[in-house]
């Protein structure tokens, strides 16, 4: 199949976007691995759970509205159940792109569909730092505690610990608590100190943030500030998770201890955008971000990017910078320039954001020394039991001073998960900068698949001249 | 209180599945990871390399951790496939393909 | 890998030696390579003299540092898909043994027995006990350890120093100078920009590879599985791209599948049609792996040199500067053998192979 646009992901930012664009008779695309368009933000539950009131889980209910009602409305055609594991631009010469997909919850079939352009709304998902025990059954991402909840109305336990840094931990913790969860403490690395230094930038959010603290006051949930988990606890699961306070310089307090008894331990320290796509095709990223300019556009021709993929902003900024990508993409596929006067409203709100999520980054950072507190034989390598000790070895003795060669050496990202989980802390202990791994492959992909990738079978329409292989040297 | 509780949630009837040749009751529009935390199981992996436990951990498809075998299908993610009646869940060992 | 094995050896015969990378260790195509340690592939000639001789100080190396490394003797088995193809491998196969390889021709009802999940209706092929395995990043970083060189990673080096007389006298590098009477280059795909700092011409080009890595599985393929016609694309010239089969399994795990070889310069860019062509051809050998999935890809550039044979020993031009580069897909195995014969030169003994064939200045007479 063929379109205009095809737009991957349907979280706010693709959605947006897609509404955006198709408003203005681009014919769109929308490809998403869920079941239902909304996201990880506005997950829904599974439609077989027969939620009648889905928004007590849930919050800016209003807007989540006007976006379905807006996709039911509108002309997006909407794959669910896609899972795209590669964006490929044929050949230079030839104008469009291809995506490829796996669909079904087996991720066996394939499905590709052709697109004159491409936004990429793919995302992120959670960093979680490792501390002795974080392997056990019972730690989950915050991210993770939340998904369950939201998608499957179901949690783990009946107490629970939320910890970590960052804007997630507070609905987590009141979600939670909502859901009949015994919320037993929730830890923040970021003192008192720091909301203080940022308030101007943070006051936007202000009330928002009143209505968490008023609900967490109301589930009698205390909240520990300037405190993070050393050490969760249990044999084959999680026991109880062990806490301390930190002193200003981002070290654990000797003898501030505190052992919590709970089963439950919901964990993030901020997130990390889904850039696998944009790498692949070549576009440039600025850190661990995608660049893009003012109308969300990467340095690859026909290609944008929008959402957190561009750098983590929240619902509210990937609506923004996702309807100001489909203004653009409907402008430049006529081949005109569009008018950013048409989108001051977005671009005001997108600037906000920004520079109020600048803020909450430098509130909101793990402790400085979070690595003091991995012990040589804390598994830091989810997928391939790799140990901190030993990623300690390949840099002081073997000669690694980046993360791939760590990698190289330890197996460290080399699992099933492709270092997305352990890419940040092994950087922290490596003591380099995370750089993003080139993953050509954003999801695996049955070698049969590969095999007849591209090749003119059952939905493709490609023609002869989309297999190089067969064409001589140029 | 459950979950389904505040959300008003009224799902069609419970059907059977079995992990590891025990039934377990699960709800239609679940995951095999909601069915599993529904019946009290959080871990339904062992690692290949020190045969420890493991269950779900990120929720969203990204970290692998929460690989199970489904009706002989080894290494497919619980948080993201949905539980079918009759499911055969299994306890997945190594690679999942030493069976 | 290259420089390592010089390391080793030079310090071995009682230099001081000094490394030097721009980057990290085997942040080359060390770190990009399967590590294959293989006589199957080369015809006789001087290549497959130093495979030999390297098989062998690989098997000495093993007895220390073999498990650090991955090594594992597993042996290589090359397929023929149909009769033409098998006469010509049974041909190359009874040159090779005139030269000192160890070859069984297995006829086609016992492939299985070596390798149980092989397609059938295959012609035959040969099994190649010598054929070995290391993992190329812990194999360069335990070696130069054990080496116990001086190692600078993160330095450029910028100019090759020379005395008045046109001698080389060292290295200079972004964080100051490095004397020595001699230095050897090893700098791989990039000997040729080395080179060119000593004022001296040597083509090394890059070669591109990309490499497919499924998900872990329990040990399936046994041996280093290969099609025939892999030979004659390793030999080949054309800049054009060339895929053929090549399978194995890994300690760790998950199964390793080339082979393309294609001249695009330094291009680092996915290509999803190389990688389904070694998709496809994996498949043709081994077909359960149809369902098996591929988890990551990556690319790498073998150092290429027009007549496929490496330049290993003194450069006559500027007296100093000895070559250790331009071994294209076989830089690992070749590795060891290059090493013995540069610390050899570099203790004044006579190296124990004729250096003639691998003579740095080789492609300027030719030019002339």
């Amino acid at each position: 199949m063929s379109t205009d646009l095809a737009v991957i992901g349907a979280g706010p930012a693709g959605l947006a976007a897609s509404l955006a664009a198709s408003a203005r008779g681009v014919r769109v695309t929308l490809i998403d691995a869920g079941e239902q368009a909304g996201g990880q933000f506005y997950r829904q539950p599974a439609a077989g759970l027969g939620a009648r009131r889905p928004q007590e889980l849930h919050h800016q209910w209003r807007t989540w509205e006007r976006l379905r009602d807006g996709l039911a409305a509108s002309s997006v055609r909407h794959l669910t159940d896609h899972h795209v594991w590669c964006v490929e631009q044929p050949q230079a010469r030839q104008a469009g792109f291809t995506v490829h997909a796996l669909r079904g919850p087996l991720q066996e079939e394939p499905a590709t569909v052709r697109a004159d352009a491409v936004l990429l709304a793919t995302g992120g998902y959670e960093k979680v730092l490792p501390f002795p025990g974080w392997t056990l059954p019972g730690v989950v991402t915050a991210g993770g505690a939340q998904a369950m909840l939201k998608g499957g109305l179901v949690v783990a336990g009946r107490t629970a610990v939320v910890a970590g840094t960052g804007p997630l931990l507070l609905p987590v913790a009141t979600g939670l608590a909502a859901a009949g969860v015994e919320v037993a403490a929730l830890v923040e690395s970021a003192g008192p100190r720091g909301f203080v230094r940022h308030l101007p930038a943070l006051a936007a959010k202000l009330p928002e943030a009143a209505g968490y603290a008023a609900r967490l006051l109301r589930n009698r949930v205390p909240v520990m500030a300037g405190h993070t988990v050393v050490e969760a606890h249990g044999d084959d699961h999680l026991e109880a998770a062990t806490v301390a306070a930190l002193d200003p310089g981002g070290r654990v307090r000797p003898g501030t201890h505190r052992r919590i008894p709970c089963d439950t331990l919901a964990v993030g320290h901020g997130m990390l955008p889904h850039t696998d796509l944009a790498e692949a095709l070549g576009c440039r990223l600025d850190g661990v971000n995608v660049h893009v300019d003012d109308e969300q556009r990467t340095d690859v021709p026909g290609v944008w990017a929008a959402g957190e993929s561009t750098g983590i902003g929240g619902a509210a900024l990937a609506l923004a910078e996702g309807h100001i990508a489909g203004r653009s993409i409907a402008a430049r596929l006529r081949g005109t320039a569009p008018d950013p006067r048409a989108w001051a409203a977005a671009d005001r709100s997108r600037t906000r954001l920004r520079d109020f999520f600048a803020a909450v980054d430098s509130v909101c950072a793990p402790p400085t020394h979070w690595t003091e507190q991995v012990t040589d034989d804390t598994v830091v390598c989810r997928c391939e039991e790799v140990r901190a000790g030993a990623v300690r070895e390949a840099v002081d003795e073997l000669g690694a001073g980046d993360l791939r060669t760590v990698k190289l050496l330890t197996r460290a990202g080399m699992g099933w998960c492709q270092g997305r989980v352990c890419g940040p802390a092994v950087a922290g202990l490596a003591g380099c900068d995370p750089t993003p791994a080139r993953r050509p492959f954003a999801r695996p992909v049955p070698l049969g698949v590969l095999a007849r990738a591209g090749h003119p079978t059952g939905t493709d329409h490609l023609t002869e001249a989309d297999h190089p292989t067969e064409e001589g040297p140029s | 209180m459950n979950p389904l509780e505040p959300a008003r949630a009224e799902p069609g009837p419970a059907f059977a599945v079995t992990l590891d040749g025990r039934e377990i009751a699960a709800l239609p529009g679940q995951t095999v990871a909601t069915a599993l935390w529904a019946a009290g199981v959080t871990s339904w992996r062992t690692t290949r390399g020190e045969g420890r436990p493991r269950g779900i951990f990120c929720g969203i498809g990204v970290c692998f951790d929460c690989l199970v075998t489904v009706n002989d299908r080894p290494n497919q993610r619980a948080c993201l496939i949905p539980v079918r009646p009759g499911d055969a869940i299994r306890t997945q060992e190594g690679t999942g393909h030493e069976h | 890998m290259a420089g390592a094995a010089c390391a080793l050896y030079a310090a071995r015969a009682g230099l001081d030696v000094t490394v030097v990378d721009r980057g990290p260790v085997a942040g080359g195509t060390t770190g990009a390579g399967e590590g294959n340690l293989l006589v199957s592939d080369k015809e006789p000639g001087p290549e497959l003299e130093l495979a030999l001789l390297s098989n062998r100080l690989w098997a000495d190396l093993a007895e220390d540092v073999g498990e650090a490394i991955e090594y594992e003797a597993k042996g290589g088995v090359v397929v023929a898909s149909s009769e033409h193809g098998l006469a010509a491998l049974t041909d190359l196969v009874a040159a090779q043994r005139a030269a000192g390889v160890v070859a069984e021709q297995v006829p086609a009802d016992r492939l299985h027995d070596l390798e149980p999940h092989l397609a059938p209706g295959l012609a035959g092929g040969v099994h190649y006990p010598q054929d070995s395995q290391v993992m190329p990043t812990l194999a360069a970083a335990h070696i130069l350890r054990a080496s116990g060189a001086r190692l600078l990673t993160g330095r450029t080096v910028t100019e090759v120093l020379r005395t008045a007389d046109g001698a080389v006298r060292g290295v200079r590098t972004g964080h100051g100078d490095i004397h020595a009477p001699a230095v050897v280059n090893a700098a791989g795909t990039w000997g040729g920009e080395v080179a060119a700092l000593a004022g001296v011409s040597l083509p090394v080009l890059p070669r591109r590879g990309f490499v497919l890595v499924t998900e872990p599985l329990p040990r399936r393929v046994r041996h280093k599985v290969y099609a025939a016609d892999y030979v004659a694309d390793v030999a080949s010239d054309s800049a054009a791209l060339q895929t053929s089969p090549v399978v194995e399994g890994t300690a760790a795990g998950p199964v390793l599948i080339g082979a393309s070889r294609e001249r695009v310069g330094f291009d680092r860019s996915f290509s999803l049609p190389v990688v389904r062509a070694l998709a496809a051809g994996a498949v043709r050998l081994f077909p359960f792996l149809e369902e098996v999935r591929a988890m990551r890809t990556y690319a790498g550039f073998r150092p290429y040199m027009p007549d496929h044979l490496p330049a290993i020993g003194p450069d006559p031009r500027v007296p100093g500067l000895l070559h250790a580069c331009g071994h294209e897909g076989a830089g690992i195995g070749l590795a060891t053998g290059t090493g013995r014969l540069i610390a050899q030169v570099l203790g004044g003994k006579a190296p124990e192979l004729d250096l003639a064939p691998f003579r740095p200045d080789r492609f300027e007479e030719e030019a002339a």
